[in-house]
C-alpha cells in the first residue's frame, strides 16, 4: 500500500512539472495554430536563468527565503521576455504562410536553444555562459527536510511545488477567464481574423500568451530543479516532447485539459515504470500519443471542430 | 501505368527496361572507374565523405518523396533508416561464413550484400506502411510529432532487445560499402523519386500537397496516396541505413536518433521541398560542409538550425523551389512534363 | 510478368541452394571479409618523415561526459610534454591532435579514418567509451595503425568474436573482472547478500558490467532482487527506486555514469532507501560530489587507481598533474597517461616508425611501470591489472582495498 501511495505521490510531483508546461503549449496553439517547438528549451533556459541568478546572489552558500522568490520572479520574467522575443523575430514574420514554415522554423529555434547552450563559454563574460554540455548543479534554494508518513516519503519541496504549482494554475485560470486579456486571448484563439476585426489587437493578445506560456515554463523549470539540481542544455527536449503529448491528451488549446492531462502523464509514467518494466518508460508517452491520436484525436477536453472550406 | 510523355531522341528506342538499366549501368562503370582510381591514390578519407554524402543523398531524396511532393511532414525517417540498417545487418552476419558454391568468396558477398539490401527495404517499407496507415490520417503538426514519436519508439525497442544487440548495437560487421553501391544506390533513388514525380501517383502526390480537401473533393484517395508515398520513402531509407551500417561497421540505436531525422529534413528544406535536384544538392552540401567545418564543429549544430530559421524566413522555398534541373536540360534527356500547380509554400 | 517472377523465384531457389561455408581465405591482415576484395590494399600508412611525430586521440571533447575526455587528453598532453623535454623519441618531438567525437561513435569512426589518412599518425589513442572505441578498431585494424584505448572495458573492443583484433590494445582492466570485482567485494567482504541492479539502458559499458556483476554475484551465491534500468538523461528516477525499495535490497549495484549516479543517490535517499550503493569506474569525476552532496556517503565503487595511494609513482604523478591543471587526477587522466606512456616505450623499442613494428613492439609489453599499476599485456592485448575498491565518506573518495585478478 505504500509502495502505491508513494508512486501516486511520486507521479503527481512529476504530473504538475508537464502540466506547467504543458499549459504553454496549450496556450500558443491555441492562438496561434502553432507547436512551438522551442517551448521545452525555453523551460530549459528558464532552469539556466535560475542557476545564473542563484549564483550572483550567492543563494548557494546563504540561502534564504527572499532570494529564492528574487529568483523565481525573475526568471519567470526573463523567460517571458524571451518568449516574445522568439515569436516576434521568428514567427510572426510567418503568420500569413503555410503551417509547416512556421513548424520548421520552431524546430530550428528549439535546436538554436539546445545547441547554442552546448557552445563553448565566453571568457570575456566573467560567467560561463555559455554553459556548455557539461550539466551543471543547481543550487538549492532551501534546504530539504524530508517527511515520513508512515512510510510515504515526501521532502518540503514535494510540497512547495506542488502549491506553488496549483497557485500558478489557479491564477492562470483566473486569468483567461474573468480578465478581459483572457476574453481577448480566447477570442483569437477562435477566430483571429474575426477577433482583429473587432477590434482586439491580435499581435498584442499572442505576445501576451507567449509571455504567461514562457513564465510558466521557467516557474516549472526552477520548481524542478530545486528537488532534481542537475542541468545541461539538452534536458528540455523530452520534458517538452512529453508535456506536449499531455497537452494533446488533455485536449490541445485547452487550459484545464492541460493540467489534467500533466498530471495524468505523470502518474501513467509512474504506474507502468514501477510496475511493470521500467526501460520503457519513454515509449509511454508516445504511445499515449498515439493511442489518443487515433481514437480521440480532439484529446479529453476539446471540441472537434471540423475543418471548413 | 506509365503514362510520362515520351522523349524524342535516342533515349527512346530503348524501351523501357531498357531506359531503367541504362543509367545504372552507365553509372557502375563511372563509380568503379572513380573507386579504383581513389583506392589507387590511398585517398580513403575523400572516399569516406563521398559515401556518406550518397547516403545522406538517398535519404533526403526519399524524404522529398514525402515531405517535398506529398507536403506532409515526417520527422521519423531514421526510425525507418534503423529498421533497414538492423535487417541488413543481422542478415550479413548470419551469411558471414557462408558463400555460394562455384563463386568466388567475394562475389557471393556482393550478392549476400544485394538480398541484404534488398531485404532491409522490404521491412523498412513494411514498418512505413505501419505508421503511416495510422498516423497519415492526421494533419501536418500532428503528424511531425507523430513520427517524430515512432521514430523514439523504434530506438527505445531496439534498445530493450538483446536479439539485436540492445544498447551496443551490432559490430563486426564487413566492411562492404563501396562508393560503386552508393551511388547505385543513389541512382536508383533519383530514378525512382523522378519516375514517381512524372506518373498518376505523382500527380496525385502533387494535387494532395496543393490542397487536399480539393484533391479528396476530387476523388483522389488521398490517405491511400499518402500512404504509398510514405512507404515508398521508408523503403529507401531502409536501403541508405543498410549501407551506412556497412560503412562504418557498427549498428547501433545511437546512429538513429531524431537528430539525425532532423538533419535531414533540413537538407530537404534547403534544397527546396519538391526538388530532387535540390535535395541532392543540399545533401551534398551539408555532408561536405561538415566535414570542412570539423575543426569547429561544436558549432555545427547551431549553423543548422540559423540554416533553418533563416531559411525559411527569407526563402521558404528552398534553393531550386519545385523547380528541377532536368527541366532545363535540352530534350533528349530531359522531358517535357507540363509544369504542375507548384508554388511557393 | 508471370515469366519474370518465375526467373526470379528459380534463381533465388538455386542461389540459396548453393550456399556453403565460407572457404577460409588466408588471413590477410586486412579486415573482414579477407578474400579478394579488391578494396583494402593493405599498404602500411607512410610513416612520416618530418621530425614530429604525430599520435592522435579521439575524445568526446563535447557532450555528456565531457569530463572523461578533457581528463584524458589532459594526461596524454603531460605524458607527451614529459617525453618531449627527455628528448622526445630519436630526438623527434611529440605532438598530439585531439579530434572531438561528440559522444557518437560514427563520428568516432571518421575522426580516427581522418588522423590515419590524413594527418598520418604514428600511433591512435582512444577512446574511452566502448562503443567508440568498438567504431574505431576496425579502422585502427585495416590501416595498420596501432590503437591503444585507456578506459574502454567492454571485452568486445579487443576481440572480435573469437579473435584478437591485431591492432588494438588497451591499458585497464576489462569488465568481466571489473564485475567481478564489486561481486566479490559486496558478497565476500560486506556480506551482502540480496542485490538490485539499476543499468543504464542506452549504454553498452552499463549493460555490460551489469551482466557481469550479475552472473559473478549469482555464482558465489548472492540473489539478484530485482533489475531495473533507466536512461542516461533521465531526471527523475523515483518510480524505479520505490520498486526497488519495495524488494527490500541490501545494496543497490548502478554501473552508470557520474552524472546520473549523484541523481539516483540523492533520489534514494529521498525516497528513505538508505542501503549503500556500488558501481564502477564510470562514476570517477570530480562533479559526482558536487551534484550528490553527501547523498553516496557509506558507497562504493571501483576504480582503476586510488589518489590515496601512498606509493611515490602515484603521488609524484598526482603533484606533476596538479601543477599542470590545478586539480587532482582522475583515473581517466591516469589512463591517459599511461596509455600514452605505453606508446612512447613501445615506440622507442620499435624497429621503425611504421604501424607493424610499433605494434610488435606493443604487444611485447611486459612489466610497464605505469601509474595505475603494472601494465603487462596478455594474449588478448587486455592488462591484466588490479583494481582498487573506494569508499565514499563525507562527500569524497577514499581507499577501501585492492581487488586482484
Amino acid at each position: 500500500m505504500t509502495e502505491f501511495l508513494q508512486h501516486i505521490v511520486n507521479g503527481v510531483s512529476v504530473g504538475t512539472i508537464y502540466a506547467l508546461i504543458a499549459l504553454g503549449y496549450t496556450m500558443v496553439y491555441g492562438v496561434l495554430k502553432l507547436i512551438n517547438f522551442a517551448h521545452g528549451d525555453v523551460y530549459m533556459v528558464g532552469a539556466f536563468c535560475g542557476f545564473y541568478l542563484s549564483n550572483a546572489l550567492g543563494a548557494d552558500k546563504d540561502p534564504s527565503l527572499t532570494k529564492a522568490l528574487v529568483v523565481f520572479v525573475l526568471s519567470m520574467i526573463i523567460c517571458g521576455v524571451l518568449g516574445v522575443v522568439i515569436e516576434r523575430f521568428a514567427y510572426r514574420p510567418l503568420r500569413q504562410r503555410q503551417r509547416l514554415t512556421a513548424l520548421i522554423t520552431a524546430i530550428g529555434v528549439s535546436l538554436l536553444l539546445e545547441y547554442g547552450f552546448q557552445l563553448p563559454s565566453i571568457k570575456a563574460l566573467g560567467f560561463p555562459f555559455p554553459p556548455g554540455p557539461t550539466p551543471r548543479f543547481f543550487p538549492q534554494p532551501f534546504t530539504t527536510i524530508e517527511f515520513d508518513l508512515s512510510g510515504v516519503h515526501l521532502s518540503n519541496y514535494d510540497v512547495v511545488s506542488f502549491l506553488l504549482a496549483v497557485g500558478l494554475m489557479l491564477m492562470l485560470q483566473y486569468i483567461v477567464y474573468r480578465t478581459r486579456f483572457g476574453t481577448s486571448m480566447r477570442a483569437v484563439s477562435f477566430d483571429s481574423q474575426i477577433a482583429g476585426l473587432m477590434g482586439i489587437n491580435v499581435n498584442r493578445v499572442i505576445s501576451g500568451t507567449f509571455f504567461l506560456g514562457s513564465s510558466l515554463a521557467a516557474a516549472a523549470a526552477i520548481l524542478y530543479a530545486g528537488s532534481r539540481p542537475k542541468i545541461d542544455p539538452l534536458m528540455g527536449l523530452m520534458l517538452g516532447v512529453k508535456a506536449f503529448v499531455a497537452a494533446v491528451f488533455g485536449g490541445i488549446g485547452n487550459v484545464p485539459g492541460a493540467m489534467v492531462g500533466g498530471l495524468a502523464l505523470g502518474l501513467a509514467e509512474e504506474f507502468v515504470s514501477g510496475y511493470t518494466v521500467s526501460s520503457y518508460r519513454d515509449g509511454i508517452a508516445f504511445a499515449l500519443l498515439i493511442v489518443v491520436l487515433l481514437v480521440r484525436p480532439a484529446g479529453l477536453f476539446g471540441t472537434f471542430r471540423p475543418e471548413k472550406v | 501505368m506509365d503514362t510520362s510523355t515520351p522523349s524524342a531522341g535516342p533515349l527512346r528506342t530503348l524501351g523501357l527496361a531498357g531506359r531503367s538499366v541504362t543509367p545504372l549501368a552507365v553509372t557502375f562503370v563511372i563509380t568503379l572507374i572513380a573507386y579504383t582510381l581513389l583506392q589507387r591514390a590511398h585517398a580513403d578519407y575523400p572516399s569516406i565523405v563521398l559515401t556518406v554524402a550518397g547516403i545522406n543523398i538517398i535519404m533526403a531524396v526519399s524524404l522529398n518523396v514525402v515531405n517535398g511532393f506529398t507536403g506532409q511532414f515526417s520527422l521519423g525517417h531514421a526510425g525507418f533508416m534503423a529498421i533497414g540498417a538492423y535487417t541488413a545487418a543481422k542478415i550479413m552476419l548470419g551469411l558471414h561464413h557462408s558463400q555460394i558454391v562455384g563463386l568466388s568468396p567475394f562475389i557471393s558477398d556482393q550478392i549476400f550484400f544485394f538480398f541484404a539490401l534488398v531485404c532491409g527495404m522490404v521491412t523498412a517499407a513494411v514498418a512505413g506502411l505501419l505508421v503511416g496507415m495510422p498516423s497519415l490520417r492526421l494533419r501536418g503538426d500532428y503528424l511531425a510529432i507523430v513520427t517524430l514519436g515512432f521514430n523514439e519508439i523504434i530506438r527505445v525497442i531496439i534498445e530493450n532487445t538483446p536479439f539485436l544487440g540492445q544498447a551496443t548495437g551490432l559490430s563486426g560487421l564487413p566492411r562492404i560499402t563501396t562508393l560503386v553501391w552508393v551511388y547505385m544506390g543513389v541512382v536508383a533513388t533519383v530514378m525512382a523519386a523522378r519516375r514517381l514525380a512524372e506518373s498518376t501517383h505523382g500527380r496525385a502526390l502533387l494535387a494532395i500537397r496543393e490542397d487536399e480537401v480539393a484533391a479528396e473533393a476530387m476523388g483522389v484517395d488521398t490517405t491511400g496516396y499518402k500512404v504509398r508515398a510514405f512507404v515508398i520513402a521508408s523503403a529507401f531509407a531502409g536501403l541508405a541505413g543498410g549501407l551506412l551500417v556497412h560503412q562504418i561497421q557498427l549498428c547501433t540505436p545511437r546512429s538513429f536518433t531524431f537528430i539525425r531525422s532532423i538533419e535531414v529534413v533540413a537538407m530537404v528544406v534547403l534544397g527546396g521541398m519538391g526538388s530532387v535536384t535540390g535535395s541532392i544538392l543540399a545533401a551534398l552540401i551539408l555532408s561536405v560542409g561538415v566535414e570542412i567545418l570539423r575543426s569547429v564543429q561544436e558549432f555545427r549544430m547551431v549553423v543548422y538550425s540559423l540554416l533553418l530559421i533563416v531559411l525559411m524566413l527569407t526563402r521558404p522555398a528552398g534553393i531550386f523551389g519545385t523547380r528541377e534541373l532536368w527541366d532545363l536540360l535540352p530534350r533528349p534527356f530531359g522531358r517535357r512534363r507540363a509544369s504542375p500547380a507548384g508554388g511557393t509554400p | 510478368m508471370r515469366f519474370v517472377r518465375l526467373v526470379a523465384l528459380a534463381a533465388v531457389t538455386v542461389v540459396a541452394a548453393s550456399c556453403q561455408s565460407k572457404q577460409e581465405a588466408p588471413p590477410a591482415p586486412a579486415a573482414a571479409p579477407a578474400a579478394a576484395a579488391p578494396a583494402e590494399s593493405p599498404a602500411p600508412a607512410a610513416a612520416p618523415a618530418s621530425d614530429k611525430i604525430l599520435i592522435g586521440h579521439v575524445a568526446s571533447m563535447t557532450g555528456e561526459q565531457a569530463t572523461f575526455g578533457s581528463s584524458t587528453d589532459n594526461g596524454i598532453k603531460l605524458a607527451l610534454d614529459e617525453a618531449n623535454k627527455a628528448g622526445g623519441i630519436n630526438g623527434k618531438q611529440l605532438e598530439v591532435k585531439t579530434l572531438d567525437d561528440q559522444g557518437k561513435p560514427e563520428e568516432a569512426a571518421t575522426a580516427a579514418t581522418r588522423l590515419i589518412t590524413q594527418d598520418h599518425v604514428a600511433v591512435l589513442l582512444g577512446e574511452v567509451a566502448s562503443s567508440r572505441s568498438l567504431a574505431m578498431a576496425p579502422i585502427a585494424d585495416s590501416n595498420q595503425v596501432p590503437m591503444i584505448s585507456p578506459t574502454s572495458t567492454n571485452p568486445r573492443v579487443t576481440k572480435d568474436g573469437d579473435k584478437t583484433r591485431p591492432y588494438v590494445f588497451r591499458v585497464c582492466f576489462i569488465d568481466p573482472f571489473q564485475g567481478t570485482v564489486m561481486a566479490k567485494f559486496a558478497f565476500e567482504t560486506k556480506k551482502i547478500k540480496n542485490v538490485a541492479i539499476f543499468r543504464d539502458i542506452g549504454n553498452d559499458y552499463s549493460v555490460g558490467l551489469a551482466n557481469f556483476f550479475a552472473a559473478k554475484f549469482k555464482e558465489l551465491g548472492g540473489k539478484i532482487v530485482t533489475d531495473e534500468s533507466y536512461k542516461a538523461g533521465d531526471q527523475d528516477f523515483k518510480s524505479q527506486l520505490t520498486s526497488i525499495k519495495n524488494k527490500h535490497p541490501q545494496a543497490i549495484y548502478v554501473p552508470g555514469y557520474y552524472t546520473d549516479v549523484a541523481l539516483i543517490a540523492r533520489q534514494a535517499r529521498e525516497l528513505g532507501i538508505k542501503v549503500p550503493l556500488m558501481g564502477g569506474d564510470g562514476w570517477d569525476s570530480s562533479k559526482l560530489y558536487e551534484i550528490a552532496q553527501g547523498a553516496l556517503d557509506g558507497s562504493y565503487f571501483s576504480n582503476h587507481y586510488t589518489d590515496e595511494d601512498p606509493s611515490p609513482v602515484i603521488q609524484g604523478f598526482v603533484a606533476k598533474y596538479k601543477a599542470a591543471y590545478g586539480s587532482v587526477p582522475d583515473a581517466l587522466a591516469v589512463l591517459g597517461y599511461d596509455a600514452a606512456n605505453v606508446a612512447i616505450d613501445a615506440m622507442k623499442r620499435a624497429k621503425d616508425l611504421t604501424g607493424p613494428s610499433i605494434r610488435d613492439a606493443i604487444e611485447q609489453t611486459k612489466g610497464f611501470k605505469g601509474v595505475s599499476g603494472e601494465i603487462t599485456l596478455d594474449a588478448d592485448h587486455n592488462a591484466v591489472k588490479s583494481a582498487v575498491v573506494l569508499g565514499i565518506e563525507k562527500n569524497a573518495a577514499h581507499y577501501a582495498t585492492t581487488i586482484n585478478p
